[in-house]
């Protein structure tokens, strides 16, 4: 019986995801506006709540889903709340 | 055995639609179009992320990973629709469009690409809110 070790696939995918993370930070950096800097925040979001998942899998510790939820609240209350101050700017602030 | 497959694919399907995604973030040429790509295939592909390690077990509470699931399916879409219409009112440019603004009349939509504060500001830039 051949057994799939999840563990070392999840670390494995863990540093896989170093790609997605290197290239959100890219247009966070870089993108020209303030809506695609949140933008990439919202991919950075994705790529952290999958990052504390495989995280939970691979050490075995169920504590690292809550930092996924936590992460996933903040953002969307953070990108209301800059939705609603960016509609508000008219001009220069 | 089966079980720790699944879970395998699920974890990895999630994996590449995220790469997908961060891709799009980074190539795309216009706000809306990145937004596209970061809310969609993100979205999905995080949640086939916490999918694919609640199906593997050994996590201690399934409850917080449904949850999780559930609520990002429910935010992302909401916080999206909020930030493209802030960004198309602030006067975010459009690529790819031929025929025309169809929001031309709906939304009152700023002169301008938003600046950051280098060079003056954009000529008649809105009415005062």
């Amino acid at each position: 019986m051949t057994t799939l070790d999840l563990a070392a696939v999840a670390t494995t995918l863990i540093a896989v995801l170093a790609v997605p993370l290197a290239l959100a930070a890219y247009r966070m950096v870089r993108g020209p506006g303030y809506a695609d800097r949140f933008v990439a925040l919202d991919m950075l979001t994705a790529v952290v709540v999958s990052l504390a998942a495989l995280t939970a899998l691979a050490t075995g510790r169920g504590a690292f889903l809550d930092v996924g939820l936590g992460v996933v609240l903040i953002n969307f209350v953070s990108t209301c709340a800059f939705a609603t101050f960016l509609e508000r700017k008219r001009g220069r602030p | 055995m089966i079980r720790g497959v699944v879970a395998a694919l699920l974890l990895a399907s999630g994996v590449a639609f995220i790469a997908v995604a961060s891709l799009g973030v980074a190539r795309l040429p216009d706000v809306f179009q990145r937004m596209h790509a970061a809310t969609k295939a993100g979205g999905i592909g995080s949640s086939l992320v916490v999918l694919g390690v609640l199906v593997a077990g050994g996590v201690a509470r399934p409850l917080t990973g449904v949850l999780t699931i559930v609520l990002m399916l429910l935010t992302l879409s909401v916080a999206s629709q909020l930030l493209a219409r802030a960004a198309y009112m602030s006067g975010a440019p459009l690529h790819g469009i031929d025929r025309g603004d169809p929001l031309a009349g709906v939304l009152d939509r700023q002169g301008g690409p938003p600046d950051e504060g280098a060079g003056p500001p954009p000529e008649g830039g809105g009415p005062p809110a």
